[in-house]
């Protein structure tokens, strides 16, 4: 540093008018970041995933159970209910509580159908003789793809919190910044499911 | 001790694995220690009581939000883990000095016990010393470092600060209730799996690291987004204080190897719990995926806890050199480096596994490439002092004894990092013998520098120079005599972990091991000693302007201790030292013309209440009460929520308290302007400008 910083006239060292911080701008900064870490917890799921995608010890693989259709089903429901969100958030912005909760509404259910699916899923793997003890693959298959629903789960758990925010108190700066919250959380579970979608089931029938 | 006959194969409805027989009352160290430690509890809960300080605690310190008194707590949590990480130091030293065969036997630990005194050992050095005399650190200056009030998300930042502690509360009580892993601190499997560790020691390991890790990730989120958005007007990162860029880089790395750590304890919790097979030896687990996964967290995390400390040197230098640090860009770009090459370094950590010729060599030489921007920054530091008027005080002291014995760790680490060397020396004390060169030498006299160049910062007197230089001359002799014959001894094939041994060669250096030991516990000693006279002769160390060094970022802008609120008034940054450029320019110390409101958040019950319900579900969960863990689990499910519905958690103070309490600021300025004592800190000097602009 060559330059030597001479200071104007009326400098104080001190700003002449405090500022309004934004705060939301701090939690919407540090959501993306929790989202970044969370992405982190998923790659490593992943990447187990793939190092124990062989291990079957002898027993059932995925191609013996995976039905195509039934997970291509699952897969439109937790989709559609990306876009549903956005037309929330639409909603939102617009200040229309009712088309908020009817959106918020659809998601809830489309999200209720997802894990219904998949709760149905792990229940007829486990019957036909593949549980989370049965191999290491499927160890891995039930921690990624039960790490993923346990997410949405969470996800629908605090939808119903918000609602009761947004019945008392209406869209308030506070309750949209939950809300873009939210929706960034739901749009993140949605890529990670196709990324689900592609490595475990697709690849796991080819 | 777990014989086996204790173990609960088939858990009680109500308590679950724990029976009477799970307390190890028969072991009399152990039973000594417990009623020592209930004794000591007992009166210090006595004396708050008695002295009517319950609801103060309580008020003032347990619901603080305030990132300052967060830090002080995480720096005496520190304290406390240190006493009883050092015992298991001096139980391991003293069982290896005596445990050679035929002249006196085996030692009086057990193995099992040994076994668990070193996993203790290593997990309460890592996970509750270090981790936390850090995060406090971080705690403490870098929201005045960069001009802000608090941090980004105060709630947060105080539910971190007890989850660590509920960690540590974990790994305490399994000295009293159950057992400890004797897996060593990294819990490999199949070692830490259930059919090897049938007992409970590994799942108070998983939910101890579980919960406290979880708490360090939020913590990292907390200051990623204080430190990238919350810096005073006009301060760019690249006139941010360097102990800012170190740990905001030390806070990406949390961000990005702890949700690792996350996963691979889970998985290892699954295997134990439901019997997964992740890590198991049948079934198709993979054991090695395990250390795999743990060291791309582990070595990240080696430079969580060396980084802060590398920005507290520089610091320190800059200050007591009385110049511009020296290549700050340099220094802030190695940083950068480290950060990302910290990350494809984790294989050196295993070697032996048999990756092959090529993996190894990627990794070697990409280990062997970190010491070219740590070099980078050891010529930072000596080049600052060349030509500086250097003042010698305690922190000054801690960073030239770090210079040398860090250097000679870093050499040590080269040859580590040489696959065919490392095929011969890893697992044995050459690498313990490394380790703690660079953790002790590197990292911890950095936090201890830190500890003494801040302490007025928090609690507006000076530690006790004299002893702090006995403290460090100590420490320094203690560590080079116990563990350069580590060294030695890794040369002579002596392995890690060893409980027993029959090579009478080695005991000569095992003993020479041992005294160092003493030495380093007399410096421990020394340290308390130190805090204890320093707190009883406050009255003579007094820093009356905020300025005890004649330093040259924000932090000292503000008094000692700083108000709950930190500035007055938002600092409007031109420079990188920017105290120093309003000393230079007769800005420092000069009450501000007006005063306006400021927000503050409110103290919240909340941290501790929902870390204390997270708490007994991890021991719950240890010893499976599954009411328990379902109950404690949704406890803490409500008790978000409930704080969730809170409305108000924030409040403005007043401008008649801001002036009452700056006004007390400005009178100690000037009465110590006034004061005949002149000591080269003393404010007559301030205004002259002490650095060159180089």
């Amino acid at each position: 540093m060559s330059n030597i910083i001479t200071p104007e006239a009326g400098y104080t060292g001190f700003v002449t008018k405090e500022h309004h911080h934004d705060y939301a701008g701090d939690t919407l900064l540090g959501f993306w970041i929790y989202i970044m870490s969370d992405c982190i917890l998923f790659a490593t799921l992943f990447a187990t995933y793939a190092v124990l995608s062989t291990s079957f010890a002898g027993g059932l693989t995925p191609k013996d159970l995976f039905d195509l259709e039934f997970v291509a089903v699952e897969t439109a429901l937790l989709l559609f209910s990306s876009f549903t969100f956005g037309m929330a958030m639409l909603g939102a912005q617009k200040k229309q509580m009712g088309q908020l909760l009817l959106w918020l509404g659809i998601t809830f259910a489309l999200g209720g159908g997802f894990l219904a699916m998949e709760l149905y899923e792990f229940y007829h793997f486990s019957h036909e003789g593949a549980g989370p003890t049965t191999s290491a693959y499927w160890s891995a298959f039930y921690a990624l793809v039960g790490t993923h629903g346990l997410h949405v789960f969470a996800g629908m758990l605090w939808m119903i919190v918000l609602v009761v925010h947004l019945m008392r108190d209406g869209i308030t700066e506070t309750n949209f910044t939950r809300l873009s919250c939210l929706s960034l959380f739901w749009h993140f579970l949605d890529i990670i499911w196709i990324c689900v979608f592609s490595m475990v089931y697709l690849m796991g029938v080819m | 001790m777990a014989n086996k006959a204790t173990i609960v194969t088939d858990p009680d409805p109500i308590f679950g694995k724990l029976t009477w027989d799970s307390i190890p009352y028969h072991d009399p160290i152990i039973l000594t220690t417990f009623l020592v430690v209930v004794m000591v509890g007992v009166g210090v809960l006595g004396a708050v009581v008695y002295y009517g300080k319950l609801r103060y605690l309580w008020d003032e310190w347990l619901t603080s939000v305030d990132h300052k008194k967060i830090g002080i707590m995480y720096i005496i949590a520190a304290f406390i883990m240190l006493i009883r990480g050092f015992s298991d130091a001096l139980l391991m030293r003293s069982q290896q000095a005596l445990a050679v065969s035929e002249s006196s036997g085996v030692g009086y630990l057990p193995p099992e016990h040994y076994d668990q005194i070193f996993t203790a050992h290593g997990v309460i050095m890592i996970f509750f010393v270090a981790m936390p005399l850090i995060v406090g650190l971080m705690n403490l200056v870098v929201p005045l470092q960069i001009g802000a009030r608090d941090v980004a998300f105060p709630f947060l930042n105080s539910l971190s600060f007890w989850l660590f502690v509920v960690g540590a509360m974990l790994v305490n009580a399994s000295l009293f209730v159950g057992e400890f892993a004797a897996t060593g601190w990294l819990a490999y499997p199949p070692l830490s799996g259930l059919e090897y560790s049938p007992w409970v020691g590994v799942d108070y390991w998983l939910w101890a690291l579980q919960i406290s890790g979880i708490g360090t990730l939020l913590s990292g989120v907390n200051f990623f987004v204080t430190i990238i958005r919350m810096r005073a007007p006009g301060m760019t990162l690249m006139k941010m204080p360097v102990f800012t860029w170190t740990s905001l880089c030390a806070n990406v790395l949390i961000i990005l190897a702890f949700p690792i750590l996350t996963v691979t304890i889970t998985l290892l919790t699954l295997d134990r719990y439901l019997g997964t097979a992740f890590f198991t030896n049948d079934l198709g687990g993979n054991q090695m995926m395990y250390v795999n996964l743990i060291w791309a967290w582990g070595h990240p995390e080696v430079y969580i806890l060396i980084l802060p400390a590398f920005g507290i040197f520089s610091e320190v230098t800059a200050t007591f050199s009385r110049k511009r640090l020296f290549g700050y860009t340099s220094l802030v770009w190695a940083t950068a480096c480290i950060m990302f090459l910290s990350f494809i370094v984790w294989l050196h950590h295993f070697f032996t596994m048999g990756a092959g010729a090529s993996v190894n060599a990627f990794f070697g030489i990409a280990t062997m490439i970190i010491s070219i921007p740590t070099g980078v920054k050891i010529f930072n530091w000596l080049f600052t002092m060349y030509k500086g008027r250097v003042r010698f005080d305690s922190p000054m002291w801690w960073t030239a004894s770090f210079l040398i014995t860090f250097t000679i760790g870093g050499v040590t680490g080269v040859m580590l990092a040489i696959p065919a060397a490392n095929f011969v020396l890893h697992n044995s004390l050459f690498l313990v013998a490394h380790f703690h060169n660079v953790i002790i030498g590197g990292a911890l006299f950095g936090y201890f520098a830190g500890l003494t160049y801040w302490f007025p910062k928090a609690t507006g007197f000076k530690l006790n120079e004299t002893l702090g230089k006995w403290a460090c001359a100590l420490w320094t002799i203690g560590f080079f005599l116990a563990f350069m014959p580590l060294y030695v001894l890794g040369f002579m094939g002596m392995t890690r972990r060893l409980n027993y041994y029959d090579n009478p060669v080695w005991n000569d250096w095992l003993l020479v091991a041992g005294f160092g030991a003493l030495i380093v516990l007399l410096a421990i000693c020394v340290q308390f000693y130190q805090i204890f006279a320093s707190i009883r002769d406050r009255k003579k160390n007094l820093d009356l302007t905020g300025d005890p060094w004649d330093a040259r970022t924000l932090e000292w802008a503000t008094s000692s201790p700083p108000p709950f609120y930190n500035f007055a008034r938002t600092p409007q940054v031109l420079d990188r030292d920017q105290f120093q450029l309003m000393k230079d320019h007769d800005l420092a110390f000069k009450r501000p013309d007006s005063y306006e409101r400021i927000h503050m958040p409110k103290n919240t019950w909340a941290g501790i209440v929902i870390a204390g319900f997270s708490g007994v579900m991890g021991f719950a969960f240890v010893w499976h009460i599954w009411w328990l863990v379902i109950a404690s689990t949704l406890a803490m499910l409500v008790s978000f929520i409930v704080y969730n519905f809170q409305k108000d958690k924030d409040y403005y103070v007043e401008i008649d308290e801001i002036e009452a309490l700056e006004n007390e600021h400005f009178a100690k300025v000037a009465k110590a302007a006034e004061s005949q004592d002149q000591d080269e800190y003393s404010v007559r000097q301030r205004g002259t400008p002490l650095s060159m602009p180089a």
